[in-house]
């Protein structure tokens, strides 16, 4: 697993370095000035660290924000021109246009919201971290 | 045990006797303050220490009022709180919660009550489930993890109390912290996001805020909570005791 | 007795072609319905939150239940020595795996997230008798692949009958763990009945041992090799008794049952309700699937005629499928006892009988079950050795005298 995610981060830094003719993805930035680890750090490990920190929450009842799912979503939102919320279905959304680009497919959506929710009862998200 | 537990415990026992009569004193009618011996700060784990009940007092149970059910749908964003679930047929919705009226036979009294996941001490949905995914939290709190869900259903056949509920369609609708997705198995979970967070479960809150408030919401392993107070002092039934199975949720007034 | 011969059989005599081909669109259309359910997710088919198993699982808990009961020619030769069947041994070992092939197929495509299948595969939980079951079916494929092998390969012939009681005992397991997945759940009246363990052993006996019988006569009926009277007869037999220990079994379910008073309504429902269930107990599974066969095969001029006797193990399997309909959908349609004694009602169907009809991509996933399990037979017995070229009384029972 980690020689296939190392291949295809290899091959997708490469090509972004050489300019390659494929068109790049183009990742939007989060909200504010950094990420909740180094940058490329989370370019490489996020799924473990959001995998960590699922089995962290279900089993242990661990609430911290900083590996939260919610926030990743929340703070990496990606708006169309009109203003409205881009969901995981789309290649613009900050964590498919990545994936698709890399062929991976996660499963995470058909649960978790993609998007900021205004039919959230409770504040989900407490800015920055 | 947090230095907080540690300093409450002990003006607990200060407090000795008369923290009956403090607890009836503090809770006026319509607002129930969650006991904050628990507060647990968010990186910290749950403990053993606590396992989380419910009472309910049907006698105080309106047989129109819906407003756990009701709150339960707001919250966790299923039936009349989310426009998913549109193709499934009635009996294929989810139901975390229903109102169900019992009568007995002989005199035709009849009552209404909520059913839900009773959070069993020894659950049968997790003796059964094939993966592990059905699991009871170390409080008490009996759970889904989705991500290990295959959808095989067995919890449901297993579970006395039809509590548990099949997706049976793409959803996109969902609340942030309730995820929901088609092909896995959900039910109450006690709010337990909310529970972490030092609230109570949206159908208690919803309760006491009705004249009604049927519903008590606290530890049971604390002889000193309200929950545990107010089941020495009358008494509750556990539905389907003959099971063995002793659920966290406990009713009053079902054959009185 | 000379020494037994066995062939492949040809592939192209047009009924082989035909069964390919009808096996073929059956396995087709149980995966399309497959990937129908799938695609659009459960609310297409008849189930609910309260049939949660519904017409897949009937077809599924047939097949896997034949499966062990079809190596029963084996085990009857292997273990218990009887010569006369040890021709026909290869053929129910395949009959066996092909069976359970076909209906872990249909279980697996029933889930809810059958992309989830490496996860049913890592993740255990050891309290669950599904857990169990999969190791029971793994183990199984296993040990039937060694005893075939074992039979087909003449320098290991010396651990054919070691094999063969391993594997009779693995399938004793694997059986009593099917019937106790309705057996462990305490919940609901019709399952809790420790009785399911033994029932199911008995039940398998009979379903596989029908399976085994059309497979059979079909195969030599079809290549014209010869299948003498002796065998065919001891076969039908033995079908006759277990059909009867079924219904035997049956029997003692419902009597134990009306010892106790909390299972005076599940006994009342299924033998006296109206309703479905009622019919199909009646009707299909003792009428049609138990007392006519029992009459045909019992029955001198029925029982000699080879027409008969696979009618006769057509209505077993028949009488099977609507049994375990009977057990699995009757049993959750009868409404769970929250408040004993009382009467409930609710917006979610409490202390009514629950609704139910099979819906089409659920009778023909289940069917693509069985076309899969009869495709692997058909393939197999082309490509590799596993038929006698003859089965005629002269050439297998050493009892055999021509006169
Ligand atoms: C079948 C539904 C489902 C799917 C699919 C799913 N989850 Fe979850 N997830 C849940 C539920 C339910 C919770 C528990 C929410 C709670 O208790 O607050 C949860 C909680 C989490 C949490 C902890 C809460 C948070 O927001 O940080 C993380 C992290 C998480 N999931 C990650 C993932 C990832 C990564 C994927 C995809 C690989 C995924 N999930 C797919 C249902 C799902
Ligand atoms: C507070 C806002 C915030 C949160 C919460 C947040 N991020 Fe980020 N993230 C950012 C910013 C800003 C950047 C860009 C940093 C830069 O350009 O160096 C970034 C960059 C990234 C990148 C690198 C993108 C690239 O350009 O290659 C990844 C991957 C990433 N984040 C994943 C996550 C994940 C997964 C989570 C949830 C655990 C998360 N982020 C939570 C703000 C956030
Ligand atoms: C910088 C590009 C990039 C961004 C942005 C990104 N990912 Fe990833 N992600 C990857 C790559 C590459 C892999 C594949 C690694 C592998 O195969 O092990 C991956 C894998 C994953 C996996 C594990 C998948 C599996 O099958 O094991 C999860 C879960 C995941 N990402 C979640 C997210 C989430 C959630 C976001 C948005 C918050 C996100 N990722 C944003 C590049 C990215």
């Amino acid at each position: 697993m980690y020689i296939f995610k190392l291949a295809i981060l290899t091959l997708f830094l490469s090509v972004t370095s050489a300019q390659a003719e494929v068109p790049l993805p183009s990742i939007s930035k989060g909200q504010g000035d950094s990420c909740v680890r180094a940058t490329d750090d989370m370019r490489y490990n996020h799924m473990d660290y959001i995998q960590h920190h699922r089995d962290e929450t279900m089993y242990r009842g661990i609430r911290t924000e900083q590996d939260s799912l919610k926030q990743c979503v929340t703070c990496h939102a990606v708006k169309d021109d009109d203003g409205g919320y881009i969901n995981a279905t789309d290649k613009r959304h900050f964590c498919s246009s990545c994936h698709s680009y890399a062929s991976v497919k996660i499963d995470c959506f058909q649960c978790h919201t993609d998007t900021p929710r205004s039919t959230d009862i409770h504040e989900p998200l407490a800015q920055g971290q | 045990m947090s230095e907080k537990e540690q300093v409450n415990l002990t003006r607990r026992n200060l407090l000795g006797g008369t923290a009956a009569a403090m607890a009836g004193l503090t809770i006026a009618p319509g607002i129930i303050l969650v006991e904050t011996a628990q507060a647990k700060p968010k990186d910290q784990p749950v403990t053993d220490a606590v396992r989380w009940g419910i009472l309910i007092n049907i006698n105080n149970c309106a047989d129109d009022c819906t407003g756990c059910v009701d709150a339960c749908q707001e919250e966790n964003g299923w039936g009349k709180g989310s426009s998913d679930e549109s193709k499934s047929r009635p009996d294929q919705k989810a139901q975390w919660i229903r109102k169900v009226k019992v009568t007995d036979r002989e005199t035709g009294h009849a009552k209404t009550l909520p059913m839900m996941c009773q959070h069993c001490e020894s659950p049968p949905c997790v003796d059964v489930c094939p993966t592990g995914a059905s699991y009871k939290r170390i409080d008490g709190i009996v759970l889904v993890d989705k991500h290990i869900c295959i959808g095989c259903r067995y919890c449901m056949m297993a579970c006395p109390y039809k509590a548990r509920s099949f997706i049976h369609e793409t959803l996109t609708d969902q609340r942030s912290y309730a995820p929901r997705g088609q092909g896995t198995v959900e039910s109450c979970t006690m709010c337990v996001h909310r529970v972490d967070d030092d609230q109570q479960p949206a159908c208690v809150e919803a309760c006491s805020s009705t004249f009604n408030s049927a519903m008590i919401f606290g530890d049971l392993n604390d002889p000193e909570s309200k929950i545990s107070k107010e089941l020495a002092r009358h008494g509750g039934v556990r539905i389907r005791a003959d099971l063995g199975l002793n659920p966290g949720v406990r009713y009053q007034g079902i054959y009185g | 007795m000379k020494r037994i011969q066995f062939s492949e059989i040809s592939g192209y005599a047009p009924g082989y072609l035909l069964i390919l081909g009808i096996t073929g669109l059956l396995a087709a259309m149980g995966l399309g319905a497959a990937y129908y359910m799938e695609h659009n997710g459960h609310w297409v088919t008849g189930m609910n939150n309260e049939i949660v198993w519904g017409t897949p699982h009937v077809f599924a808990v047939f097949l896997i239940v034949a499966a062990s009961g079809a190596l029963n020619v084996a085990s009857i030769s292997s273990v218990f020595q009887k010569p006369i069947y040890k021709p026909m041994a290869r053929l129910s070992g395949l009959l066996a795996l092909a069976l359970l092939a076909g209906g872990l197929l249909v279980l697996v495509l029933d889930l809810g997230r059958p992309d989830r299948l490496i996860v049913a595969m890592t993740y255990y939980n050891f309290k669950s008798i599904f857990a169990w079951n999969i190791y029971l079916y793994t183990g199984f494929f296993a040990i039937v692949i060694v005893y075939l092998w074992t039979m087909m390969e003449r320098r290991m012939n010396g651990y054919t009958r070691a094999a063969g009681i391993a594997a009779f005992v693995w399938r004793l397991a694997l059986t009593t763990g099917t019937g106790s997945i309705f057996g462990f759940i305490v919940a609901r009246q019709a399952y809790d009945a420790a009785i399911y363990a033994p029932m199911f052993i008995i039940m398998s006996f009979s379903f596989g041992l029908a399976v085994f019988l059309l497979v059979l006569m079909t195969i030599y009926h079809g290549t014209a090799r010869k299948l003498g009277d002796a065998v065919l007869y001891r076969l039908k037999n033995l079908l006759g008794v277990f059909v009867a220990a079924v219904m035997m079994l049956v029997t003692m379910y419902f009597l134990t049952n009306l010892y106790a008073t909390e299972h005076h309504g599940i006994s009342a429902f299924i033998l006296a309700g109206d309703h479905v269930y009622t019919k199909l107990f009646w009707v299909v599974q003792i009428i049609l699937g138990s007392i006519a066969p029992l009459v045909i095969l019992y029955n001198p001029i029925t029982g000699t005629s080879r027409v008969w006797i696979a009618i006769a193990s057509m209505l077993v399997i028949i009488g099977g499928l609507a049994q375990l309909y009977v057990i699995i959908i009757g049993g959750q349609a009868f409404p769970l006892v929250l408040f004993p004694g009382m009467e409930v009602s609710s917006t979610f169907q409490d202390g009514v009988v629950a609704s139910y009809s099979p819906s089409l991509p659920e009778i023909l996933l289940g069917l693509g079950g069985i076309g899969v399990a009869l495709i692997i037979v058909t393939l197999a017995v082309k490509v590799l050795q596993f038929t006698p070229e003859s089965l005629a009384d002269a050439d297998i029972d050493p009892n055999y005298s021509a006169g």
